[in-house]
């Protein structure tokens, strides 16, 4: 009595299956990667849409909250994309090289294609169908996971960016993906990213899904070469639905920090797949989830340290309103012979009203005797004796929650390296802030 | 008529009855101290004063100027005048002092209808203060007490009682968890602030503070109410013979 010998399957799956039946000819990519989608479609088949009763997706049912698959956008034309002439403004006032793409391809006429020494540039489209060796040799090999969700992107993935930077290069921009919706009817989207930052080089990357009622499946696979520094940062504000998942291998001696930013959005699901495949790496993960009314953000982690002398941190944390759902699951797993790990993982709950939910579950595995390793969470309301403090100065009630929201998160954004982003987000938390009732 | 009158008051903290028939009176410009033994419900005085909100007021009144003040939310009693020196003052991470110093003064001055200070003019106003009580440039940018020293968040409540301006200014057992050089720079900064137009109610358990601020009454409390007053000599009286004497009395 398990998925296999499940018969009925939701119109969700069945129009997924559907879709696949219908794309799968013109789906860019031949030979290995044709096959790679079939296998990941397989995959899905047998078991069907994560539910709650898959220990990983326990707190997002995505059978249940995924009732049905809107049509696959179609290629955007002049209007589509006319539309998506503004995404991206939330970073407006950072300077960065803005790749655009509407309702998952790419729109060359809206991306900034100026050329630098050291970074490459292509669509995911393009260099499936040409078979490009970087796509050949990476794509579907970052971080081997069978989780169902990479499945469905594998067997659908059909736009998305290809960026290289070149070993020793050190960008002067941020690159930012942006997505963007620019269709006026429901539409889904699979997009599949490659971003490979070779040995030594410098690089931030911006991945910002800005998407009105779009179904997105998003896979970002990151390799980064030893000795290279990386800053990668997501945004998400996403209104309806939103399945991401980052795919990371990291090297030896790596600067790495990651930061994830969901606000606005109803139902998330942001899953990262860590690797540190060398030593010595030092890495931040990080990340402020704003939510309200009905929304539903779910955070994943799994950091495999698979080699010794690394330090991760991770923190987390999330302010709730209203009636939404917050979960936040952080695995840490480290393997036998990655001694002298040292990760921390912390996450906290911040809860404005009694109908909000915060689920947090904390997990390490350790394999590895000599390791200095540790978690916690909290979930708690704002503290009356602080409230009480600022309220005895002067500040009326709202304005002294606002100012403890904002530090709570703040402590958070503040590690962000690049100040102007830093500051774009602290503006937009401001924003989400000022929005409360 | 008094500028602060508190008129038999009962309150109630987790059903457990604190104040029982407070009366007092304080006089516009008045320096009152409050003296009295552990648990006679002086900083329960304290709190409900402010505005705190898990003491009920079950009978009785307090007026400021001729008004009841106990509808009031805590930021419109500040609005009106009313600062509390916390005997703890808490710690608020990652709101600078700075900010923090700023909100509550524009807060304030929004509510009276008067205009926010311009930065300059602010700054001026935190710098001159803050040098009178040492504290430092660097102390300021800190987030408002965190990391700070017993006597640094002492002087930080008597610097936000500098630039807020109160004309009621409460404080609770300031002189607690101070030594001797640290007494006497609060007690300095609270001197500076007397002035006609500025009531004090200096709430300690000891007469040492009232050598430092002399008052110009003394009332002594015990369980729950004032059960003496008197000059400022009732101070050194208390410190020859004790609390012993008020324990039959208040029964």
């Amino acid at each position: 009595m398990d998925a296999e010998v499940r018969a009925i399957k939701t119109p969700a799956e069945q129009a997924l299956s559907a879709a696949f039946a219908t794309a799968r000819g013109t789906l860019p990519g031949k030979g290995a990667l044709a096959a790679m989608r079939e296998g990941a479609f397989r995959q899905f088949d047998t078991r069907g849409l994560p539910h709650r009763r898959v220990e990983e997706w326990k707190y997002t049912d995505l059978r249940a909250l995924m009732r049905d698959l809107y049509p696959l956008a179609a290629p955007p034309d002049a209007a589509t994309r006319a539309r998506a002439k503004n995404a991206g403004k939330l970073l407006a006032g950072v300077e960065c090289r803005r790749l655009v793409f509407v309702d998952g391809a790419f729109a060359p006429d809206l991306s900034d294609l100026v050329p630098e020494p050291g970074l490459a540039i292509d669509s995911m489209a393009n260099a499936l169908s040409k078979s490009d060796p970087l796509v050949a040799a990476h794509v579907g090999q970052t971080f081997a996971t069978d989780d169902v969700a990479v499945a469905i992107n594998t067997a659908l993935m059909g736009d998305g960016a290809v960026i290289r930077v070149s070993a020793g290069a050190a960008l002067k921009r941020p690159v930012n993906l942006v997505f963007a919706t620019g269709s006026d009817k429901p539409t889904s989207a699979f997009v599949r990213s490659l971003v490979v930052v070779e040995k030594g080089a410098k690089a931030t990357i911006i991945e910002s899904h800005e998407s009105g009622d779009t179904q997105v499946n998003a896979v970002l696979e990151l390799v980064v070469g030893d000795e290279a520094q990386v800053d990668y940062i997501k945004i998400t504000q996403a209104r309806a639905l939103h399945v991401a998942s980052l795919l990371a291998t990291v090297g030896a001696r790596v600067h790495f920090s990651s930061f994830a930013f969901t606000a606005g959005s109803a139902v998330v699901r942001n899953q990262k797949f860590i690797r540190f495949a060398g030593e010595g790496t030092k890495a931040d993960i990080r990340g402020v989830t704003l939510l309200r009314g009905k929304d539903h953000v779910d955070t994943t982690l799994l950091i495999e340290h698979a080699a010794g002398h690394c330090t991760s941190r991770e923190q987390f944390k999330a302010v709730l309103d209203d009636e939404s759902h917050g979960v936040f699951q952080g695995k840490i797993v480290v393997k036998q012979h990655a001694q002298k790990t040292d990760a921390k993982m912390m996450t906290r709950a911040l809860l404005l009203s009694d109908e909000a939910e915060a689920d947090n579950k904390p997990e390490l595995e350790i394999f590895a005797d000599d390791v200095v390793c540790g978690h916690g969470a909290t979930a708690g309301a704002l503290d009356p004796g602080l409230k009480f403090y600022l309220m005895s100065r002067g500040i009326h009630e709202k304005e002294a929650e606002a100012l403890l929201i904002q530090a709570f998160i703040g402590e958070t954004i503040e590690e962000i390296a690049d100040e102007g982003i830093r500051q774009a987000l602290m503006i937009a938390s401001l924003k989400w802030l000022g929005a409360r009732s | 008529m008094a500028f602060l009158e508190v008129k038999n008051l009962h309150v109630e903290v987790e059903d457990k009855k604190i104040l029982n028939g407070l009366t007092l009176s304080v006089g516009k410009g008045q320096v009152a101290a409050i003296m009295g033994p552990n648990g006679s419900g002086k900083s329960t005085l304290a709190y409900v004063l402010a505005g705190k909100d898990n003491y009920k007021v079950t009978e009785g009144d307090v007026l400021l100027d001729g008004k009841s003040i106990l509808e009031m939310p805590p930021d419109e009693r500040a609005a009106k005048g009313v600062f509390l020196a916390f005997q703890y003052p808490v710690e608020v991470p990652g709101v600078a002092t700075m900010t923090f110093l700023r909100t509550a003064l524009n807060a304030q001055r929004k509510t009276r209808g008067e205009a926010e200070l311009s930065t300059p003019e602010f700054m001026k106003l935190v710098r001159d203060t803050a040098s009178h009580l040492g504290i430092s440039q660097d102390m300021l940018r800190r987030a408002v007490n965190v990391g700070f020293s017993g006597g640094e968040k002492k002087r930080n409540e008597i610097l936000q009682m500098a630039i807020l301006q109160p004309r009621l200014a409460v404080l609770d057992e300031t002189d607690s968890g101070l030594d001797i050089d640290a007494l006497k720079i609060v007690a300095e900064g609270v001197n500076r602030l007397r002035s006609p137009e500025r009531s004090m109610v200096v709430i300690t358990h000891y007469q040492r503070l009232l050598n430092f601020i002399v008052p110009d009454v003394v009332h002594v409390m015990a369980k729950g109410k004032v059960v003496k007053s008197g000059g400022k000599e009732l101070a050194l009286e208390l410190e020859a013979k004790g609390y012993a004497q008020f324990a039959d009395e208040a029964a």
